[in-house]
């Protein structure tokens, strides 16, 4: 555990927020030599994505994927019996993930000897931050370059009590206070599907409202289905193109008053209500106002491509800098930000951001999709490869899955893949590496995969587009 | 409400021509008559004027297209409801004019699971637009950015492209400062290497200290003449500033470029011209004014013989072949002063024509110059070039070689001056003139009998008969 150090009276760097942003940016400043003060209020690094987001919830995931699996393998021979499932373990099992995790990164931050501040910090002027720890003892870091890295939190529907316990978001979510016998998922984005996944498989019945027409806005719909096939057997249901008009929280539940594109309105009542609509950028109550960095209508820091705010000495990155608001992004930023201050003429210039859907199956894509293609007007060549021809997919008792290639017909170049099935998130890799590298479908299909795997499915996909 | 911009009907017989410049961005604000774009036919560049005031909304050509007349160029968002009809007869030609291509998304069927195994390859056949406005919003962003100035913060390129280079090769670029956009790769789909931006940076270095050059990668890398950052002139005093024209801004790349690759030397004589003044001047008496024969006309003659003598003055060298180019006919170009600036129109196989018909076709060009009115296939392909600033005045000047020719003849005030015969002093009229030459490929004895075979020439006009 790091231990939360005294206020440096002034820094060459100073770091708010330690989430991958933040810590990510702390470590590599050191390595080139920095001194770093990072500035969080929690007790360890780690922030949304380690303590309320990306582990938690993959750990409930992986819950989940045991009993599903316990559930179907009575179809290959393998019968067990109902699962038994100790909440509080399960819980204590899923905070001792993160524990392990944050507890790591605080060790590592204090062996690379950067002060670790336990507290909120604000500018007091474009040079200046009022720190006011953890103790409660304030004062003054004097810093030559900063980096905005304090993240994002859920948005709630107007109206609901912040401490409600059966209307909560995703952090009150992964707390798994209880297993509500009813719950009712707003909004179809990842994080309701995921959180809507583990909550299913504990026991739950759990309904999905989304406003628009289809799950996982701005994903390609084919992958969607792909998806949505196997959610409407493990959710009580899901309603598209539906509104929440009133959400009231009663004694014996919530009642929850909605609206679908027929103007027909309903009202049902649920256990408890998960709110996933969105997140928003922490901006607030950090004296922005005390420098020049503006904020784009979205709220965001606005940056340029070396996550310079407007205060050219002051940088932002991960979910305050935009979309999308992704752990993996707000490293990659942390390194240019990092770079940049030390003088290096680092830019982030990603040609691929790889976005992984954690249900089950997983949706994982990255590049350019089909659906912005057509918006775009630009020119692809596509192949999908279903998986059923797939001999691993079949191992797993599973005959879900897609691959899909997309390459531009005159260079043949890979613009953007997209992977729904079992392990989507970990086959992505190769494809962000394959279109960092500008590769070609040729390279796909003469690079050697190993067999039986899911991976031969990127190979085939790219043997339909490469056939001289 | 949208009004739509088309080509007009510029002048009978042409139907098509070429965008050379967009002078708007989607999203800005126009005036009435303010100019959206110039449009160049193989008679004139005209610049289209904005019929009516509004706002720019969407473009529908780029720079270089070759668009038919009638063609939609461009659609304006004009506030309230103004006149509409007079409008569109002032910018819109009588001819039905030709849809402009329609880009809809093909829609890619979604195979539905009873195929699955089935292999599908699509492909969507559509139009890149380009994204002008995005580039614009991202280097103005760039340009009001300090202290950043040595680094392409540009991340987004037209219509998206992005360089197919892989991250180190990337940031090798960065380092080096080259504009990896500028790079052409030579690996599968153009797929840039190191070792392409290693050439890259080479062959302008080779470009600049003109050792050895290879062919030029992209034309003329702009960047080549580079400019110290110049101080705060309003520092001393109020200023304005203009743009630059376009054949300002080629005069000067083309002027630096020259200067700073090409050993130049220049020579100096003088031409006895009194018998051939005196000639001119009696058949000016008896010609029609399109006929009037001048100097320059003259000299035109005279250096075409030269040139068929002096065969070397005639060439271009290609360093990179290790080769001189001879040219087998013979162009000459003659610098006309206009409004706009100085243009260089070449009178073709000059040595094959008679002085009279020079003459005709030396006015007719020199007076189109000025007007504008002659296409950019006139200005080019010349062997060697005549500046006669005879007119303005001076008694001699050093004119610059105009690569990739390699000799210039420069022509001063001719002026009465008394010559000794040997018994007294005799007024004679004498013409100085000086030759610029490229040292590499002529030498000094070379120049000094060319310039002395134009000055005999001139003195005794028999010679061209003799000798030509």
């Amino acid at each position: 555990m790091s231990q939360s150090s005294e206020i440096p009276g002034k820094t060459q760097l100073a770091i708010i927020g330690a989430g991958p942003g933040g810590y990510a940016a702390a470590f590599r400043a050191v390595e080139l030599g920095l001194q770093v003060a990072l500035i969080d209020p929690e007790a360890n690094p780690g922030g949304v994505c380690l303590h309320r987001g990306c582990i938690p919830s993959k750990a409930l995931l992986h819950v989940a994927k045991l009993v599903s699996e316990a559930e179907e393998s009575a179809a290959i021979g393998v019968a067990f019996s109902k699962p038994q499932i100790d909440l509080e373990r399960v819980r204590h099992w899923k905070d001792e993930v993160v524990d392990k995790l944050t507890g790591g990164l605080g060790g590592k931050v204090a062996k690379m000897k950067i002060s670790y501040v336990r507290g909120m910090a604000q500018f007091k002027d474009a040079r200046t931050l009022t720190v006011k720890t953890a103790d409660g003892t304030v004062g003054e870091v004097a810093f030559e370059k900063a980096i905005l890295a304090t993240g994002s939190r859920p948005i709630m529907l107007p109206g609901v009590a912040a401490e409600s316990l059966r209307i909560v978001d995703s952090t009150g979510a992964l707390d798994i206070a209880d297993v509500p016998a009813s719950l009712l998922v707003v909004g179809g984005g990842y994080i309701g599907l995921e959180l809507g996944s583990v909550y299913a498989a504990l026991g739950s019945k759990v309904s999905v409202v989304e406003m628009t027409e289809g799950l996982l806005p701005g994903c390609d719909r084919d992958l969607v289905s792909v998806l949505k096939r196997r959610l409407d057997r493990k959710f009580e249901s899901i309603m598209l193109n539906t509104r929440v008009e009133e959400i009231k929280e009663q004694k014996n539940g919530v009642m929850v008053t909605l609206t679908d594109d027929k103007q027909a309105t309903t009202k049902k009542r649920f256990a408890k209500v998960l709110v996933a609509i969105g997140r928003k950028p922490n901006t607030e109550n950090l004296g922005l106002d005390k420098t020049a960095i503006k904020l784009d209508q979205k709220g965001f820091v606005e940056v340029d491509g070396q996550m310079r705010s407007a205060e050219p000495h002051i940088f932002a990155i991960g979910d305050i800098a935009g979309e999308p608001m992704l752990a993996h992004k707000a490293y990659a930023e942390a390194s240019v930000a990092a770079e940049a201050a030390d003088g290096r003429t680092a830019v982030f210039d990603p040609r691929a951001i790889p976005a992984v859907v954690f249900t089950d199956p997983e949706i994982a894509w990255c590049g350019l999709t089909e659906t912005e293609a057509r918006e775009r007007k630009i020119k692809v060549k596509t192949a999908k490869l279903p998986w059923r021809g797939n001999g691993r997919t079949l191992t797993l008792g599973r005959d879900d899955g897609m691959t899909k290639l997309i390459v531009d017909p005159e260079t043949d170049r890979v613009l953007g893949v997209a992977v729904a099935g079992p392990g989507a998130g970990e086959l992505i890799a190769e494809s962000v590496l394959a279109m960092e590298m500008a590769a070609v479908s040729e390279d796909l299909r003469k690079t050697v995969h190993p067999h039986p795997t899911l991976s031969e499915t990127l190979y085939d996909a790219a043997a339909m587009l490469f056939k001289r | 409400m949208k009004h739509e911009i088309k080509v007009p009907e510029v002048s009978e017989g042409v139907t098509e021509g070429t965008v050379v410049d967009i002078a708007v961005a989607v999203g800005d604000s126009v005036e009435v008559d303010q100019t959206l774009l110039e449009f160049e036919t193989d008679k004139a560049v005209i610049a289209i004027p904005s019929p009516q005031r509004g706002k720019v909304s969407e473009i529908k050509v780029s720079q270089g297209d070759t668009v038919k007349v009638g063609a939609l160029i461009m659609i304006l968002d004009v506030e309230g409801d103004t006149d509409n009809e007079s409008v569109k007869n002032e910018a819109s030609a009588e001819a039905a004019p030709p849809k402009p291509e329609e880009a809809v998304a093909e829609e890619t069927t979604e195979k539905p699971e009873a195929d699955a195994g089935e292999e599908t390859a699509e492909e969507v056949e559509e139009k890149t637009e380009k994204e002008e406005t995005k580039n614009k919003m991202v280097a103005e962003d760039k340009d009001s950015k300090a202290g950043n100035n040595d680094v392409d913060l540009v991340t987004v390129r037209r219509g998206d492209r992005v360089a197919p280079a892989a991250p180190s090769v990337r940031r090798l670029a960065r380092d080096l400062g080259v504009d990896i956009y500028q790079v052409q790769g030579t690996g599968p789909g153009g797929r840039i290497s190191e070792k392409d931006v290693r050439n890259f940076v080479r062959v302008t270095m080779q470009q600049i200290t003109g050792g050895g050059s290879a062919p030029v990668v992209h034309g003329e890398f702009p960047g080549l003449h580079a400019q110290r950052p110049l101080p705060d002139f309003s520092k001393w005093g109020a200023i304005t500033r203009e743009p630059l024209s376009r054949v300002r801004e080629l005069t000067a790349d083309t002027m630096s470029y020259a200067w700073s690759t090409i050993p130049m030397v220049t020579q100096y004589d003088q031409a006895q011209v009194s018998e051939i003044e005196a000639f001119r001047q009696e058949y000016n008496r008896r010609a029609i004014s399109e006929n009037r024969l001048t100097m320059t006309a003259i000299l035109v003659k005279v250096c075409a013989a030269a040139l068929k003598a002096f065969p070397r003055f005639n060439s271009s060298l290609d360093l990179a072949s290790k080769e001189l180019v001879l040219k087998q006919y013979v162009h000459v170009g003659v610098a006309v002063d206009t409004p706009a600036g100085l243009l260089v129109p070449v009178i073709r196989d000059a040595d094959r024509k008679g002085i009279e018909t020079l003459a005709l076709e030396l006015n007719e060009i020199a007076e189109k110059t000025r007007e504008r009115k002659i296409g950019p296939e006139v200005m080019e392909g010349g062997t060697f070039t005549i500046s006669n600033l005879g007119g303005v005045g001076g008694t001699s000047f050093t004119p610059i070689v105009y690569a990739p020719q390699v000799a210039i003849l420069g022509v001063s005030t001719a002026a009465l001056l008394p010559e000794w015969d040997g018994e007294k002093f005799v007024p004679r009229l004498i013409m100085p003139l000086s030759l610029t030459y490229d040292h590499r490929v002529i030498d000094g004895a070379d120049g000094a009998r060319f310039l002395r075979w134009v000055c005999e020439a001139l003195d005794n006009p028999l010679q061209l008969v003799m000798k030509g």
